[in-house]
């Protein structure tokens, strides 16, 4: 079927209440075929009717879904081409691995031939690295294995959406970097459009390719990975998108000067309207030296906690009259001089450019 | 302690095991165990009366149960779609169901029919072309009838439970891989909760074919197997009536031992 829409999914004014309560409010989304779109965002904030309103579990309020450009109200689940890998697998029990994979093919009008459903499951197995596992029961399977096999029952019917629900959630911490890049070459092997739900910043991050950050049913900023980190529209999704060091300030008159709470005044990147605003600063943006540097913007603060990561080290710094500061710093050595030891006076440094300011009643 | 346990279990059980003890007494006294012998076996299985009220039991069991284990898995798979608010409702009615007193249902269930036929015997003696008009009467029907109707709420209680362990995940997961609604129930929920409608299924039998105060009231003319005892035994207990209670014993107890089994096999492969 040649395809209308340059646009595999398409969210127009969507709406989703349960009774009295609104889960999504005025959701309008493209995603581009080929894309790998991560939702990210608190539970309750979302994401997840959006993603069940693309698999036909719900079905929108006000407003239309479209799949391939075609509109998708009213069509039941089973008559959509999309696949979801359900958060808990959701794999069925009584089946054996083979059964679970071609249970999609199977139920396919024209009807497919054995041989070839035979062939595909083979195939999709295969690809997530089960080959030898086409008999065995669900419950002799790990929970890896089980996330692969429900990928693979998927992705063996070639759908122009796989919906991924919190696919590594119930993954440990190993496992799941493994899963992060095998879903990532996945994707772009098969040139399938992906949409992951994740409250996992880490994971979408560093799988997709758009990041849709959602809170209270709408959608706060959409972007590159990239632009979400770096100019986050606002201080919700600069605090849920990575680490944020808030200070409370005054922008001046002239729109580029800040007045922090010590008095001090710094030259911000970017131009407010006057008022009470919040600098927000990445824990990385900030230099912990123990010499005040000769130039540059620094303030002068004690550290109180020290956590070792091994490659790097987090800091809490009190800094007096502008509170507490979090501080990522990367070890240039394996000297153990590097580290900074709780009770000493230390200088954090930043380039004013790395600031972003947003009005302090937008929180 | 100890003793206090083991004296409620000898209280409990050896009335039963003598039932059974003196099934197998050469002699017809009752108080006295005179030496091995099958014989009651013999003229209990040779007994008319007894063959024809345990084959009235038999239809009476197998009917209800099999409608019993229909409609209650057909009650637990509609009550998955209801509202919170409403299935509560219905859970209260079903859970009532179980815990109302036999004689209350046999009395209340009395009236109604009585009332019911009292209602539509003139009606259809009005339509009839013929002479002799068909007349509704307690029976068989009554019987199934009020044994499916409360052995119903059991089957439903056992399928609901085994629904719910489903979750509604593998219903989706099966719906988002193109199977439609029937097909979804066909493959995927049908096969998970066979052994609990099985287990329904054999509850209600032996529900059905033990029920004295239920089948009392409404049973008409008919004799079902414990009504038979109870009219017998007020003769003066007999070792023919032990040899039937042990059957009755050892088959209820068999029926009961696959249901369990069949309600513990799945869940624990979950």
């Amino acid at each position: 079927m040649a395809s209308a829409s340059t646009n595999d999914i398409e969210f127009r004014s969507v709406t989703k209440n349960y009774g009295v309560v609104t889960a999504v409010t005025d959701i309008n989304l493209t995603v581009p075929k080929g894309a790998f779109l991560a939702l990210l965002g608190p539970s309750g904030c979302g994401k997840t009717t959006c993603l069940r309103m693309i698999g036909g579990f719900e079905q929108p309020s006000e407003g239309a879904v479209l799949i391939d450009g075609r509109e998708m109200n009213g069509v039941p689940a089973y008559r959509r081409p999309v696949n979801m890998v359900f958060q808990h697998y959701a794999l069925f029990p009584h089946f054996n691995v083979e059964q679970n994979v071609a249970y999609g093919l199977k139920q396919m009008r024209p009807k497919i031939a054995a041989k070839e459903i035979d062939r595909r499951v083979a195939e999709a197995l295969e690809m997530v690295r089960l080959g030898g596992f086409a008999k065995r029961r669900i419950h002799e399977m790990s929970g890896g294995q089980q996330q692969r096999v429900a990928l693979a029952r998927a992705i063996v019917n070639r759908p122009s959406v796989l919906l991924l629900d919190e696919p590594l959630a119930a993954l440990d911490k190993k496992l799941r970097s493994a899963m992060q890049i095998e879903l990532q070459t996945l994707q772009r092997d098969l040139g399938i459009t992906f949409v992951l739900v994740t409250h996992d910043q880490e994971e979408a991050l560093s799988m997709a390719d758009v990041v849709c950050v959602m809170s209270a049913g709408r959608i706060r900023q959409l972007g590159s990975p990239q632009e979400v980190y770096d100019r986050p529209v606002d201080l919700f999704v600069a605090d849920f998108v990575g680490k944020t060091n808030r200070i409370a300030a005054a922008m001046e008159a002239d729109g580029t000067t800040l007045r922090l709470a010590d008095g001090s005044a710094i030259a911000s990147g970017k131009r407010l309207a006057s008022g009470d605003v919040i600098a927000a600063l990445r824990p990385e943006a900030i230099h912990l030296t123990r010499k005040a540097a000769p130039s540059g913007t620094s303030f002068k603060g004690t550290v109180t906690h020290r956590i070792f990561l091994g490659s790097s080290a987090e800091y809490a710094v009190s800094v007096p009259g502008l509170g507490d500061f979090l501080i990522t710093a990367d070890r240039r050595s394996m000297n153990e001089s590097d580290l900074v030891e709780p009770g000493e006076e230390v200088f954090l440094g930043f380039d004013p450019a790395a600031i972003h300011v947003f009005p302090a009643s937008n929180a | 302690m100890r003793a206090l346990v083991t004296f409620v279990y000898l209280f409990l059980y050896t009335p039963i095991a003598l039932v059974v003890l003196f099934s197998f007494n050469a002699g017809r006294n009752a108080s006295e165990f005179t030496g091995f012998s099958t014989q009651w076996y013999g003229r209990a299985l040779s007994n008319t009366f007894l063959m024809e009220a345990l084959r009235n039991s038999l239809i009476i069991a197998v009917t209800s149960a099999a409608l019993a284990a229909v409609f209650g898995t057909m009650a637990a798979i509609g009550m998955e779609r209801l509202g919170a608010r409403t299935r509560a409702i219905f859970d209260g009615l079903f859970a009532a169901a179980i815990v109302v007193p036999g004689v209350v249902i046999g009395i209340a269930t009395l009236v109604a029919l009585v009332e019911v036929f009292g209602f539509i015997n003139p009606v259809i003696a009005a339509l009839w072309p013929g002479d002799q008009p068909p007349k509704l009467a307690l029976g068989y029907g009554s019987i199934i009838a009020a044994h499916g109707l409360f052995t119903m709420a059991l089957v439903t209680m056992i399928v609901k439970a085994r629904i719910a362990s489903l979750g509604r995940d593998i219903v989706e997961a099966s719906s988002d891989l193109y199977a439609t609604p029937f097909t979804t129930f066909r493959q995927i929920v049908l096969p998970q909760i066979i052994p609990s409608i099985l287990a329904g299924f054999l509850l209600a039998f032996t529900f059905s074919f033990d029920d004295f105060i239920i089948a009392f009231f409404v049973a008409g003319s008919k004799t079902t197997l414990p009504i038979y005892v109870f009219a017998s035994i007020r003769r003066g207990v007999t070792p023919e009536i032990n040899a039937i209670a042990t059957m009755v014993l050892v088959a209820s107890l068999v029926l009961i031992f696959i249901a369990r089994f069949l309600m513990r096999e799945r869940t624990t492969t979950n």
